[in-house]
């Protein structure tokens, strides 16, 4: 089961407005890595992300979830997808917000502990518009603890935290993937040698 | 559950946000009484044209209501996790479009018999006016909600969604004023009120799963 790649794609291009994003992307990734992906400014870091996760439909080429191509399992419910703005609403509390997400995603947990954790015990119940970006940011990124997916799709996940709060995001990324899961986050970051990366925006896609 | 949950959050949205209720109750009233003012303050010709009047205007009202469903879920990203999330958007579609009738709809069909006393039409006219409200404005939100979900991405989208939604409310306006000045010359209105009902039905049956691929169209994918 550990040889069969989680993620596969063949030859994924995309373009914007006339312009080529990426093309030739064969990539495989397997339980157990962390991707980066990597790139200047408008490469295609987030449209790559967003088309992982099926919201983004105008590419060419294929992508395959190889390991649940056999259970007719909705991919979607393997993935845990973060976007770069927040997802939260402001007139909504944390509380309310991650609430609304575990309903929609079918998961039982309380995400008390997980806030608390990420530094926001005490903001559980004001409004979000309260808050600052880096703690929006931190009540989006408590996700990683309470839902347990294998698959993790981060767009820029260290915008806007602090150097704790990376450091904190860093050692969960690596903890998720010591326990067999996949992570493939976009950002300028690298924060670790084991990180392997995609890189856009060159001539070709790079992978290393 | 997530139709629960969906609903829930909507309400509690609206509560945080309550002048998203209040002010399409207040362009309704506003809109209704201009015409006194501007065409005649002759009960005669008031109370004829009293059930299109009201008709119009309620029509507007939810048209600019239901503008904003997913404006705000857009900008925040909520609509995102909405579409990568491991369930059928038909039930949480569904849910935002009750929730926002409940919001902005029913406030209208509580007022609209006042409004119609206020244009001279007559006091046995009011409950047919009341149940035609009931009936034909879910069937306006749930309309409106499947222009929105089409145009939520776009910066200009106010305009096309009057564009595209304003023709398809054609027939609930043309049976809903209909069934009002029926009832308001004593003829019989249970066939209308029942083409009402059926309308109901079919947008509030059919809607979300437009809504649902709408969105997904807006979204890119």
């Amino acid at each position: 089961m550990t040889d069969i790649p989680v993620l596969q794609t063949r030859a994924l291009r995309c373009e914007r407005d006339d312009r080529e994003l990426f093309a030739g992307l064969n990539w495989c990734a397997s339980a157990g890595e962390i991707w980066q992906i990597a790139g200047p400014n408008g490469a295609g870091k987030t449209t790559l992300i967003r088309i992982l996760a099926g919201l983004h439909g105008f590419y060419d080429g294929s992508f395959t979830w190889p390991q649940w191509l056999q259970s007719d399992a909705d991919p979607r419910e393997k993935l845990l997808y973060l976007g770069h703005k927040a997802g939260l609403r402001d007139e909504l509390t944390p509380l309310e917000n991650l609430q609304w997400w575990l309903a929609l995603h079918a998961q039982q947990a309380d995400p008390m502990a997980a806030l608390a954790q990420l530094g926001l015990a005490g903001y559980e119940t004001v409004p979000c518009a309260s808050l600052s970006a880096g703690q929006k940011r931190r009540v989006a990124l408590s996700l990683l603890w309470i839902v347990d997916k294998p698959v993790w799709l981060l767009d820029e996940p260290f915008t806007a935290l602090d150097a704790d709060g990376v450091t904190l995001i860093e050692e969960r990324l690596r903890q998720h993937a010591a326990s067999g899961g996949l992570v493939i986050y976009s950002s300028h970051h690298r924060f670790d040698d084991a990180v392997r990366h995609v890189r856009l925006g060159g001539k070709q896609v790079e992978l290393a | 559950m997530s139709f629960v949950a969906t609903v829930k959050r909507e309400l509690l949205l609206a509560c945080r946000r309550p002048a998203e209720i209040i002010n399409p109750l207040f362009f309704f009233v506003m809109v209704v009484a201009m015409f006194p003012l501007g065409v005649s303050p002759k009960a005669e010709l008031l109370s004829v044209i009293a059930p299109g009047v009201i008709w119009v205007a309620a029509l507007l009202a939810v048209l600019l209501s239901v503008e904003g469903l997913f404006r705000a879920d857009h900008e925040s990203g909520a609509l995102e996790q909405l579409l990568v999330a491991p369930t059928n958007l038909y039930l949480p579609a569904l849910a935002k479009i009750l929730a926002h009738w409940l919001l902005t709809g029913l406030p209208l069909v509580l007022v609209g018999p006042l409004l119609g006393y206020m244009l001279h039409l007559p006091v046995s006219a009011s409950s047919t006016l009341l149940l035609a409200l009931l009936l034909g404005t879910p069937t306006l939100t749930a309309i409106g909600a499947i222009g929105v979900s089409l145009t939520v991405g776009l910066r200009s989208g106010g305009i096309l969604l009057a564009l595209l939604v304003l023709p398809l409310y054609v027939p609930v306006l043309v049976f809903g004023a209909g069934v009002v000045s029926y009832a308001a010359n004593g003829l019989p209105v249970m066939g209308l009120l029942a083409i009402l009902a059926a309308l109901l039905l079919a947008s509030l049956t059919l809607a979300p799963a437009a809504v649902a691929a709408g969105l997904r169209i807006s979204s890119g994918g």
